[in-house]
């Protein structure tokens, strides 16, 4: 079996593990004022040091939230409101950000009388500064831009772009979920007012995650309750997830540079060898900045859903991008904003790779993919073999 | 055999899975999604479109160790099925939408696909049997005479029929539910769908006026000539339909009138007594034939879904189906399809043709 799909999730790594582990069987709450509570509370503390300090940031800029979503939902939401007035209500986003900041906007707009500025991608899926710049007046009430692309895997120019925003003094929110432990991150460095991670994304638990809020950003709440996390984000801290997410940023973190380097090897033998059997296959994103463990890939001729099905056979696991509700393989939004043709965008798969990954499971998609994509196209073209009959006895 | 189960979230599908599973063959799940739009939860679960039925499927895939997957056929749905539902009623037929989609979704798109894939047949959760008798490959009708759906699969060609498979042929209803919740199948106790699945609100007359708009016309007496009423569109109506006519004066001796036929080029609805929709002799084009018609052939017609069965003799002539009823039948809608099979009350039924109503006297 070959898991290609460490985009989706990544193993927990064995020092989130052993941590989380440990944690589960202390009792505590982290906001009570007995002996337990303080251990609890100890525990988080140091967590959110350590990756305040794996990131760049300030312990006090770090908001622990239950994941990405949340973040996302977080700062855009959050951010917008605290910042809105008669004449401040427009959102200027991304138009291939993940669903949890895309929604998010898109509500605002439907619901809180938001206005929105959609910034399209260049072919390579990267937001050119001009084209922020160019966005930018003072009805701005945020910014969000991700570090890296979850499909194409290309990485933005955040920094430029943060210090567009700063300069017009519009907070600027970035969803760095794929970037964290994939490519170097620093929170004060990059220029962000917000920025969102992920626990299950970079070898820690699912369902925790982190918001990085600079102290100055004025954020309204979206869930009320006990004031936790600077009143942002109220809700009992899940310490053994927030325990393990600090171990795992901080293996991640720290073998960041010699990480990247073995996926991208690995990540360039991929496509080098899904090239050797299938010539015309397309690479889409960009080649220079982009995520070390993504591959995504085109194959003329064939439906996304025909080779999901095919590889997952041969113990293959890779991702057709996203699915909607019903789990219907669709076009994907960020191949759509590329310009890439609609047809070829269903064909499209994306191979991500992360600590675990392996020489041979590329070896082992190598071994298959050719018969894979062959008995894909036929099926593509049986697909529309009737109606295109049908289409030429009408003329 | 590798085998692919169409699995639309309802029970007899999944027992259907489940069953093609316990023969040892390998099975795949695949739910059709037929929707551009899916509904949402809240829409509920009355159609083969919505998450809820997608969701149901998957649980049943899992409780079966099976690979499951959502395949978007919603593109090639709307265009063979629902398109041309919308025409036929235009038209001024009454077209059957859920053999349109045996045709040319189950047993032609999905089916193409798989069989490129590698996969050796399509298995459904439908109520007929399929069996290779001497060669010959025979469709008959459900052990189960109430829920029976040969006549919705009785057009198919043997091309079709020879990758299908009908798990369910031999069992009732009632023993797919006892079986699906021995198996653990949570869909055991769903509820049957009846409606239309793209017509989630089961409102057909609303969802054709929404499609075509008003194009007004009006009913006419049949014998008198007499204009009794207006109507938005001749889609609004069936052949053999009595309610909601919309007129308003009671006919002058006092029976029940009923649409005759419909006009759609003139927008005419006739309207008349029982007795002049009697039908005694159908012609019906595109024939399917599954035994070789050498002269007219003693059968038992079906003209709908559900009921109109009437002793007949049936014969192709000049590549149309002829069947002349010997007892009359009513409410014979041109759009239809009429099926025609031999009586065989021990094996069930066997589906002799079918065709789609041209014409009826």
């Amino acid at each position: 079996m070959a898991y290609f799909d460490h985009a989706a999730t990544t193993p927990m790594l064995p020092e989130a593990i052993e941590a989380m582990t440990r944690a589960l069987s202390t009792t505590g709450n982290a906001s009570s004022l007995h002996t337990s509570g303080r251990r609890a509370r100890r525990l988080v503390e140091e967590a959110r040091e350590d990756i305040a300090d794996a990131l760049g940031a300030r312990p006090s800029e770090v908001i622990f939230t239950s994941g990405g979503t949340e973040s996302d939902n977080l700062a855009v939401k959050g951010v917008y409101w605290s910042r809105r007035t008669s004449r401040r209500r427009r959102v200027v986003a991304t138009s291939v950000e993940h669903h949890a900041v895309l929604d998010a906007v898109q509500w605002l707009v439907e619901h809180e009388g938001a206005e929105v500025t959609w910034l399209e991608p260049d072919g390579l899926g990267r937001i050119r500064p001009e084209a922020l710049r160019d966005a930018l007046d003072d009805d701005v009430a945020l910014v969000t831009a991700m570090w890296a692309n979850n499909e194409v895997g290309t990485i933005n120019p955040v920094r430029e772009l943060a210090a567009l925003a700063a300069e017009r003094a519009v907070p600027f929110h970035t969803d760095a979920v794929q970037a964290v432990g994939a490519v170097p991150v620093d929170f004060t460095d990059s220029g962000a007012s917000a920025l969102t991670l992920t626990g299950h994304k970079l070898g820690g638990p699912y369902g925790v995650g982190v918001l990085l809020l600079g102290r100055d950003v004025a954020t309204t709440p979206v869930l009320h309750g006990g004031g936790q996390e600077r009143e942002v984000r109220s809700g009992t801290l899940d310490v053994p997830s927030i325990v393990a997410l600090a171990a795992a940023v901080r293996h991640a973190v720290s073998h960041q540079a010699e990480t990247a380097a073995e996926l991208a090897a690995l990540r360039d033998e991929l496509v080098a060898s899904v090239r050797r059997v299938v010539p015309d296959v397309g690479v889409n994103g960009d080649p220079v900045h982009r995520l070390p463990g993504n591959a995504h890939l085109t194959f003329p001729g064939c439906e996304g859903d025909s080779l999901l099905m095919l590889l997952d056979a041969k113990g293959i696991e890779c991702s057709t991008g996203s699915a909607c509700t019903a789990g219907v393989a669709q076009p994907s939004h960020v191949l759509l904003a590329m310009g890439v043709d609609p047809v070829l965008a269903r064909g499209s798969l994306r191979f991500s790779l992360g600590h675990t990954s392996t020489a041979a499971d590329v070896r082992e998609l190598a071994e298959v993919i050719g018969p894979v994509v062959e008995r894909a196209r036929t099926a593509g073209i049986a697909g529309l073999k009737r109606l295109a009959g049908k289409a030429t006895a009408e003329v | 055999m590798r085998v692919l189960a169409a699995m639309s979230g309802g029970v007899d599908s999944a027992v259907a899975a489940a069953r093609a599973v316990a023969a040892g063959h390998e099975v795949t799940g695949v739910h059709l999604a037929l929707s551009a739009k899916p509904g949402t939860l809240r829409t509920g679960a009355r159609g083969c479109c919505t998450i809820e039925d997608a969701r149901d499927a998957r649980r049943a895939a899992d409780v079966l160790g099976i690979p499951f997957y959502v395949w978007d056929f919603a593109e090639r749905f709307t265009e063979e099925v629902v398109d041309e539902f919308v025409a036929e009623y235009a038209a001024g037929r009454t077209p059957n939408p859920c053999l349109r989609c045996n045709e040319k979704i189950k047993f032609e798109a999905l089916l193409d696909k798989a069989i490129a894939l590698g996969f050796d047949a399509v298995a459904t959760g439908h109520y007929a049997r399929l069996a290779t008798v001497d060669g010959v490959l025979e469709l008959r009708r459900s052990a189960d005479d109430g829920k029976d759906q040969s006549y919705v699969l009785a057009s198919l060609t043997h091309e079709q029929l020879a990758h299908a498979m009908f798990p369910l042929g031999d069992s009732t209803k009632a023993q797919v539910r006892v079986e699906a919740a021995e198996r653990g199948l949570q869909v055991a106790d769903k509820p049957d769908s009846h409606d239309i699945c793209f017509i989630p609100d089961g409102d057909t007359q609303a969802f054709l006026t929404r499609r075509l708009g008003e194009q007004p016309g009006v009913l006419v007496d049949d014998e008198t000539g007499a204009v009794l009423g207006r109507h938005v569109g001749v889609h609004e109506f069936t052949v053999g339909q009595r309610k909601g006519l919309g007129i308003d004066a009671p006919a002058p001796d006092g029976r029940p009138r009923y649409v005759l036929s419909l006009e759609p080029v003139t927008g005419t609805v006739r309207v008349g007594a029982a007795e002049k929709l009697q039908v005694t002799e159908i012609t019906a084009r595109r024939p399917v034939t599954r035994i070789t018609f050498d002269g007219p052939v003693e059968c038992v017609a079906q003209v709908r879904a559900h009921g109109g069965l009437a002793p007949a003799v049936a014969e192709v002539v000049d590549g149309e189906l002829l069947v002349r009823l010997r007892e009359p039948l009513s409410g014979v809608a041109p759009g239809q399809a009429v099926a025609v099979y031999r009586e065989d009350a021990a094996a069930g039924d066997l589906v002799l043709a079918s065709a789609t109503i041209s014409s009826t006297r």
